[in-house]
């Protein structure tokens, strides 16, 4: 699927990927977990990776299992390093207005990882489990 | 829906009722500009009541953050009341529990100014 980079964007993609794990079985607090990470993401494809570019696009790709969902965001900008980033939780940046979204993201997504963009950009790869019932 | 904020008057306290969404866009950016306005008047002590705020993402939480700070410029202290679990949540994974107080009934954080 490819999005504008808009804010807008930002909603259908939180859309698309809810109606997914839906199928797939996730219960409310999974659910909002997943939107969020899905929500970071994409601000951070459309702000911070396309930096609003009309002419640029955000890939969103989602692929259900039995087991678990992944969603991979992917923009058209420049790229970044993750490693780069001030540590949102050290002393000295509790007070930074920003800088907590990959902390959001890593926190409620079984597995995330960033990579390079082909042939640019930023492509995030998120992966939910689905909790096995007790 | 975006977030919508009310004031009121407990004592010398000023409650500031937040409904609805602190996102990315105009609500979060509304939210920072009232509580500056509140600030710059002198208000000085500003209580947050969250109990009605679904959902906050990171920039919500930037702007929680920048209006703390504003306020402690000025002298003053802002608190939060009636948070749910999700943003409590949030909190904790950020490590701002370190920087806010948290209230969950309105007696006691009004009394916490005193």
């Amino acid at each position: 699927m490819l999005l504008d980079s808009t804010l807008d964007s930002v909603e259908v993609a939180e859309m698309e990927v809810l109606k997914a794990a839906e199928d797939i079985g996730f219960g409310e607090d999974d659910l909002h977990q997943i939107g969020m990470a899905v929500r970071e993401s994409m601000v951070n494809a459309v702000v911070h990776g396309n930096r609003y570019n009309a002419r640029k696009k955000v890939h969103l790709s989602v692929t259900k299992a039995t087991d678990r969902l992944t969603v991979v965001i992917a923009d058209e900008g420049e790229g970044f390093d993750p490693n780069q980033l001030p540590d949102p939780l050290a002393e000295e940046n509790l007070l930074r207005q920003s800088g907590r979204g990959l902390l959001l993201i890593r926190a409620f997504v079984d597995e995330f990882q960033v990579r390079r963009g082909q042939p640019t950009g930023t492509e995030v790869r998120m992966v939910k489990y689905l909790a096995k019932a007790s | 829906m975006s977030v919508k904020l009310t004031t009121r008057q407990v004592g010398d306290v000023t409650v500031i009722d937040a409904t609805g969404r602190i996102t990315l866009g105009e609500a979060a950016s509304s939210f920072r500009d009232e509580i500056k306005d509140l600030a710059a008047k002198g208000e000085k002590k500003l209580l947050l009541n969250l109990s009605d705020v679904s959902y906050i993402d990171s920039s919500g939480i930037g702007e929680m953050v920048s209006s703390f700070t504003t306020v402690t410029n000025h002298g003053g202290q802002l608190k939060l009341l009636g948070l749910n679990k999700r943003v409590k949540d949030l909190l904790q994974i950020t490590k701002l529990y370190t920087v806010f107080e948290v209230f969950d009934d309105e007696a006691s954080a009004v009394r916490s100014f005193a």
